[in-house]
């Protein structure tokens, strides 16, 4: 049975849908979106919060009771920079939990694949579960599974795109080999390309700009939460393989008699 | 290389005719290409765009919201000092100005922080006049080691320094850099730029480069919009920036459209750039730089800054005070140029926020510098 529930790092998590906290028109949008979305992972730049502030305006607006506060290290240029921010957030009182983000460029966000499994090393050493925000490079997702990340998440078209899975062939491998949960991050626009994600083995999807810069956030929240709840059902009900071309549905053999 | 040996390449009056020669079938051209050339970006500041603002506007709204969502990043400047060696014919402090000088003491320095850090700014912009003599390199260091204790980030609108010198304060924990050109057109530049270390042309125009080279993570430009034809001009500036996305993939890029004001001296532009003109600029260089940061600051009155929100801009000015010593002192220092945009920043944040956009006042963390520190 295929639910909608999610188990990182042996722990388990109601939804296969994480958010993402960026662009949204107010914290308090955002805080309905959260919770219409049934999103149990929350992730929040370190960059933009004052983490030692619990009066801060995004995190005072996010229960940590109901949600894992996901740490990301967002405008990190390099290793240092991405190590330091992390444990800025632990030694704040957040879990040891973090999404790495080594972003040295600042306008499409890419990851750099070199310093993101540098710091990936680092962190995991250090005792954190780290979630790695990756190109779709299958020899990486490999390279930062065997040094002990939780999760991979590669991207599925660049960040705040809009513009759905673009880099399908080299996901199909990443999800064939990975032991670990795959987590399509980056690049979904609408909650079909979230369903396409978990249709073809992801195990979660992460969304942001789709939802924050939707006309209504909440009911866009909500329609990424139908839509992977309804790629759970399809799963469960056994999806139909795909066929290259149209089948006769009465056999064109059927007077053979041996 | 540096932007220098690239701008050289043009002529002025060529890229005027080019720029005024644009038909509107050109524009359509352009506004219907996802990937523009400089070609397409002379055709939206033409003109021949004006009849096609609304358009422009729409499409400008959506990239930025897809790009920035409905947030405005706030900062507010720190006038440091207003003494100054050089004579802009326009600026409020230039030396010929009979106004009260003064440069802040530390301890007035902290005292200014903790007023603005106290209405809620996180990002905060260093500002002084050109004179060494006042703002030395010790006297900086020692501003952002106070700015620390009250902001995430410091960004500096100095004279121009050197790489070397940039690449100390960086160390310091100065994390941005302004600097306008002013102007790109380098005979109206003499004309303007009479006296002092400013009337080097080049040493202005290669500052960006140096800024970036030295590490600032944000680096802004911009042309004084008033000096000469706004078109031309942000043709210019469109260039540098792309030529500075392009060179320092590392560094972000903003604009800035500051218009000449009243100021000290009763300058009077020779262009002057009306709303529509600004808006026109803006939404070009959104089209052109889908990524690029766009900043728009109280010299605009209320009612301008709160129409334009969403259209293109990303970051503003609140509650500015631009006379050292504004924050907390009765009796003024001389100001820069005089605002437009009286409000405070609570009353500026009430009004985005009516307006359906999150203020966004910490976009940046010390803990990204501190490797260097």
């Amino acid at each position: 049975m295929f639910t909608n529930e999610l188990i990182i790092a042996g722990r388990k998590f109601r939804s296969r849908l994480m958010l993402g906290t960026g662009k949204f028109p107010s914290s308090k949008i955002m805080q309905q979106a959260l919770e219409e979305s049934g999103a149990e992972i929350i992730t929040v730049a370190l960059r933009r919060v004052d983490i030692n502030d619990k009066q801060d305006d995004i995190l005072s607006h996010i229960d940590t009771n109901k949600y894992l506060l996901l740490p990301n290290t967002s405008g990190a240029r390099d290793t240092e920079e991405a190590v330091r921010l992390a444990r800025l957030a632990r030694a704040a009182g957040c879990e040891p939990w973090v999404k790495l983000e080594v972003t040295p460029d600042p306008y499409y966000l890419l990851p750099d694949p070199i310093e993101t499994f540098k710091a990936a090393e680092i962190l995991v050493k250090d005792g954190f579960n780290v979630l790695p925000y990756i190109n779709a490079d299958p020899v990486l997702a490999k390279r930062l599974e065997e040094i002990g990340c939780v999760t991979v998440m590669p991207l599925g078209a660049p960040i705040g795109s809009n513009r759905g899975i673009k880099t399908i062939e080299n996901l199909r491998i990443i999800i064939e080999q990975s032991n670990v949960p795959v987590v399509v991050d980056a690049g979904i626009g609408a909650p079909s390309h979230a369903a396409l994600a978990l249709e073809m083995g992801a195990d979660a999807v992460l969304i942001n700009t789709a939802i924050a810069t939707a006309d209504n956030p909440v009911e866009m929240a909500k329609a990424f939460r139908y839509a992977v709840e309804a790629a759970c059902h399809a799963i469960n009900a056994g999806m139909p393989t795909e066929k290259l071309r149209a089948e006769a549905s009465s056999p064109l053999t059927g007077f053979l008699r041996d | 290389m540096s932007f220098f040996d690239i701008i050289t390449n043009y002529k002025w009056e060529d890229i005027k005719s080019y720029i005024y020669s644009r038909t509107a079938d050109d524009v359509i051209k352009s506004l219907n290409k996802t990937k523009l050339s400089e070609e397409d970006f002379a055709s939206l500041l033409s003109p021949a765009a004006e009849s096609f603002l609304e358009n422009m506007a729409r499409l400008s709204k959506a990239i930025t919201l897809r790009r920035f969502g409905k947030t405005i990043q706030l900062y507010a400047p720190l006038y440091l000092s207003n003494e100054c060696i050089n004579s802009c014919v326009y600026c409020g402090f230039n030396r010929k100005n009979v106004i009260p000088r003064k440069t802040l003491t530390f301890e007035e320095i902290d005292k200014e922080a903790k007023a603005i850090s106290s209405e809620g700014i996180k990002h905060i912009l260093l500002v002084s006049g050109e004179s060494p003599k006042h703002v030395s390199m010790e006297y900086l260091k020692k501003a952002t080691e106070i700015c620390k204790n009250y902001f995430s980030s410091i960004s500096i609108e100095i004279q121009p320094l050197s790489t070397e010198e940039y690449n100390t304060l960086y160390h310091h924990g100065v994390d941005g850099l302004t600097i306008y050109q002013e102007t790109y057109n380098m005979e109206s530049y003499k004309k303007y730029h009479l006296g002092g270390k400013k009337t080097d042309y080049r040493w202005r125009l290669d500052t960006p480069e140096r800024g970036a080279e030295a590490g600032f993570r944000t680096v802004g430009l911009g042309a004084l919009m008033g000096l000469e034809d706004f078109r031309v001009e942000e043709f210019f500036v469109g260039l540098h920036a792309r030529y500075l996305m392009k060179k320092y993939w590392k560094t972000h890029i903003k604009v800035s459209f500051p218009r000449i004001r009243h100021a000290e001296g009763g300058f009077k532009p020779e262009y002057p750039v009306t709303d529509r003109n600004l808006l026109q600029s803006m939404f070009a260089l959104r089209i052109f730089l889908n990524d690029v940061g766009l900043v728009i600051s109280t010299r605009e009155p209320s009612e301008f800054r709160d129409n334009i929100l969403g259209l293109g801009v990303t970051q503003m000015s609140a509650g500015s005070k631009t006379n050292p010593g504004g924050y907390t002192e009765k009796t003024a220092s001389g100001q820069q140029f005089s605002m437009e945009d009286t409000r405070s920043v609570k009353e500026f944040v009430e009004s985005l926020k009516k307006k359906g956009f999150d203020p966004v006042f910490k976009d940046f963390d010390q803990t990204f510098m501190g490797g260097v520190a």
